[in-house]
């Protein structure tokens, strides 16, 4: 019982930060802000939920000896976040890469720096 | 001529133990059919490819265990980061627009040489508060911050952090890493 309320809380969390990711992606102003909004949010939202499954695994445990099988989904799902915790970032980063490349113009704050554009022009 | 042949048993030792214990996870099946697959797969593959996994093998064992027990304390360091990320952008996608000032700014690093410990900095950067690396043009980081308070957070405590994790292997100033 205290299981299933620990893993749903943990589902329910990470979905709170989905619904703020895409919200963010609806609302900010420009391609690179948005990224910001997908980029962060989906990582923490995603390992929440994950963590919540692994949670949810332990909910029949009885004894290590009949139920270590579970353990396996556990590692199993634990190796996924972990993949994630690596590529979202890098994916994130190589898009706002492509789209500096590819000259989308970022929305600079006006009095504020756009030392990219200093080093490396593209505008 | 002798140690070396040793020192590649070992790492091939190591690299087929990783293998065969993800061959292990992933299958779920126990029986003598299925492990025998496994040691004959995970045997070929080491067979192939034991000298891709650690590229840099000067470093003794023990430094790299170190390293490794470092690593994990950065990454529950790290999780507590992603976690006020994500808070101070639920706040940001819910609150006004007038909160934003998005700019790029510079950030010179200075501590880290590598590969490795540079792709470590950029992620990181990428997962904390406001913050996300744009492009990395030899030691210098461009970033792009979503506020400005996220801007002036980049005060380059991750940074040393980080070359706390590889403090040892970062004064010798190697280039090649293990990925």
């Amino acid at each position: 019982m205290i299981i299933t309320i620990i893993s749903m809380a943990l589902v329910v969390g990470g979905l709170v930060f989905f619904l703020g990711a895409s919200t963010g992606l609806i609302r900010f102003p420009d391609f690179y802000t948005r990224m910001h909004a997908a980029g962060k949010g989906d990582t923490l939202s995603s390992l929440l939920v994950l963590l919540g499954f692994a949670v949810y695994q332990l909910k029949d445990f009885q004894s290590f000896s009949e139920n270590w099988l579970v353990l396996l989904v556990i590692v199993k799902l634990l190796g996924i976040s972990a993949f994630i915790l690596l590529t979202s970032p890098t994916s994130t980063h190589a898009l706002m890469d492509a789209g500096w490349e590819d000259e989308v113009e970022p929305e600079i704050q006006k009095g504020r720096e756009n030392h990219l554009n200093d080093d490396y022009p593209k505008f | 001529m002798e140690k070396h042949a040793t020192k590649q048993n070992l790492y091939r030792g190591i690299t087929f133990a990783l293998l065969f214990a993800t061959w292990m996870v992933f299958s779920g099946l126990f029986d003598v059919f299925h492990l025998t697959l496994g040691v004959i797969s995970c045997g070929f593959v080491t067979f192939l490819s034991s000298d891709l996994l650690f590229e840099d093998r000067s470093t003794p064992l023990k430094a790299r265990l170190i390293q490794g027990v470092r690593l994990t304390g950065y990454g529950l360091w790290l999780i507590w980061q992603i976690v006020l990320a994500n808070l101070h952008l639920l706040k940001l996608a819910f609150g006004s627009k007038s909160n934003l000032q998005p700019q790029i700014v510079r950030y010179e690093s200075k501590l880290l040489r590598t590969d490795f410990a540079k792709f470590l900095l950029a992620n990181s950067i990428t997962l904390t508060p406001g913050t996300v690396t744009m492009k990395i043009l030899g030691d210098t980081f461009y970033i792009h911050a979503i506020s400005d308070i996220a801007a002036e957070g980049l005060d380059g405590e991750m940074e040393r952090r980080i070359a706390r994790v590889f403090a040892d292997r970062e004064k010798e100033g190697n280039q090649s890493q293990d990925s």
